[in-house]
């Protein structure tokens, strides 16, 4: 069973660390703005979500459990917040920062 | 060397290639965001050493609240940046600049290195003190015990703080309310996230106040989690900055230090020895003084975030 439970944190957390890379050279390598906050935003709300989906078994309490969730929801509320008001910014000024 | 060492030491390095980003970047703005990212990897760095008060406090505090600071500054100062940079300084000024830096950090350096590797510690003392304090956290027990008259000056040298930002005010706004004024249709994606984060925060800010006692947290981090609710709600325009002269307001602002200060007056009288506390009443004594302390700090940090009053007062 423990094998089982440690297969699957591995796996979902090492796709999260994957979608973080993958955000990070989108950051580092697409043309403009707006394409870079796409990847960014994946990062945090894919990435995120599947490192706390691979932590969830782990956890010593529901309560903790409850809080890694907590971490997810309020990360993804000020990341899609951060991502408009960039978007916006960039649209206003009419050129890609 | 074992993946956590092997983490430790990948920390390290991009707090200093952060450090070095940060003052090596071209304007106020990206310094500042390097500021901030500093800030939270230094956090990460006190949870490393298993200092987690402090890395609350670096986080709130140092990366948080002084971050919007910051960034308030970076954009008052743009038209002034702009302007410097066309007259760069002269040569023998850069070396002597160069010269200065490189001195204050080898002399900072020796004196790290120097330090022996034992220092003087008060630190079993405190723990075996504890009890009478009625806490389980000894950060908190140092802060408002042991050495509760430096706290207490903190906290003052924070409302003056305050003073020094109002009296930049021009004399016809003296008393008026700082900031932006409330927008009729505030934007709509900050309000948003202020109407859902600010109850939240307001929750976990208490409770980060609360379990200070015994647990990581206290006055300090809570206080700058309430107050980040303030500035966010404050920045969304669904509300203004009260005026200046707003009495709650300024009663507010000296709430923490003035308790603070008569519940040493009264440990004078009660226990015998400016700021103590009667045995067994520490704890209560000591959660009552912090209560007013995220009070004060609550409303001081967003006033500092609102700025010099920029309207005249209504009567």
């Amino acid at each position: 069973m423990s094998l089982v439970v440690d297969l699957f944190s591995i796996v979902a957390i090492g796709a999260g660390v994957f979608f973080f890379l993958a955000g990070t050279v989108g950051l580092l390598r697409f043309p403009d703005a707006l394409s870079r906050l796409h990847a960014l935003t994946k990062a945090d709300n894919l990435g995120l979500g599947l490192v706390v989906l691979g932590l969830l078994p782990r956890s010593d309490s529901l309560l903790a459990a409850l809080k890694l969730v907590a971490i997810w929801a309020l990360v993804q509320l000020a990341s899609a917040t951060a991502a408009q008001l960039v978007g916006r910014a960039v649209r206003c000024k009419g050129t890609a920062v | 060397m074992s993946v956590l060492q092997a983490l430790d030491i990948g920390l390290a390095f991009l707090v200093f290639a952060v450090a070095a980003w940060t003052i090596f970047a071209r304007g106020a703005f990206a310094a500042t965001v390097g500021y901030v990212v500093y800030g939270l990897l230094l956090a990460l760095v006190w949870i490393r050493l298993f200092a987690v008060d402090v890395a609350l406090t670096e986080a709130a505090i140092g990366s948080g609240v002084t971050g919007v600071l910051l960034i308030g500054a970076a954009a008052r100062l743009r038209a002034a940046e702009t302007a410097s940079d066309e007259k760069p300084l002269s040569g023998l000024t850069r070396v002597f600049a160069a010269a200065l830096c490189v001195l204050v950090a080898l002399a900072l350096a020796s004196v790290v290195l120097l330090l022996p590797d034992q220092g003087p510690s008060l630190a079993p003392l405190s723990m075996q003190k504890l009890p009478e304090t009625g806490l389980g956290n000894p950060v908190t027990a140092v802060l408002i015990a042991y050495r509760a008259f430096d706290t207490m000056l903190e906290k003052v040298v924070l409302v003056l703080a305050v003073v020094g930002v109002w009296s930049l005010a021009a004399d016809r706004y003296w008393g008026g309310a700082p900031g932006e004024a409330r927008a009729a249709s505030p934007e709509p994606t900050l309000a948003f996230l202020a109407q859902i984060l600010a109850p939240l925060g307001v929750l976990v800010g208490i409770h980060v106040f609360w379990v200070g006692a015994d647990e990581p947290g206290g006055a300090f981090q809570g206080g700058a989690i309430l107050a980040a609710m303030w500035i966010i709600v404050m920045m969304a325009r669904l509300t203004e900055a009260p005026q200046a002269n707003a009495f709650w307001l300024r009663l507010a602002l000296v709430a923490g230090p003035l308790v603070f200060l008569a519940a040493g007056a009264a440990g004078a009288i009660f226990a015998g020895n400016f700021f103590a506390y009667p045995p067994g009443f520490a704890k209560p004594a000591i959660l009552f003084i912090e209560a007013f302390m995220v009070l004060s700090i609550a409303v001081t940090l967003p006033m500092l975030v609102a700025g010099p009053p920029r309207r005249e007062p209504r009567q």
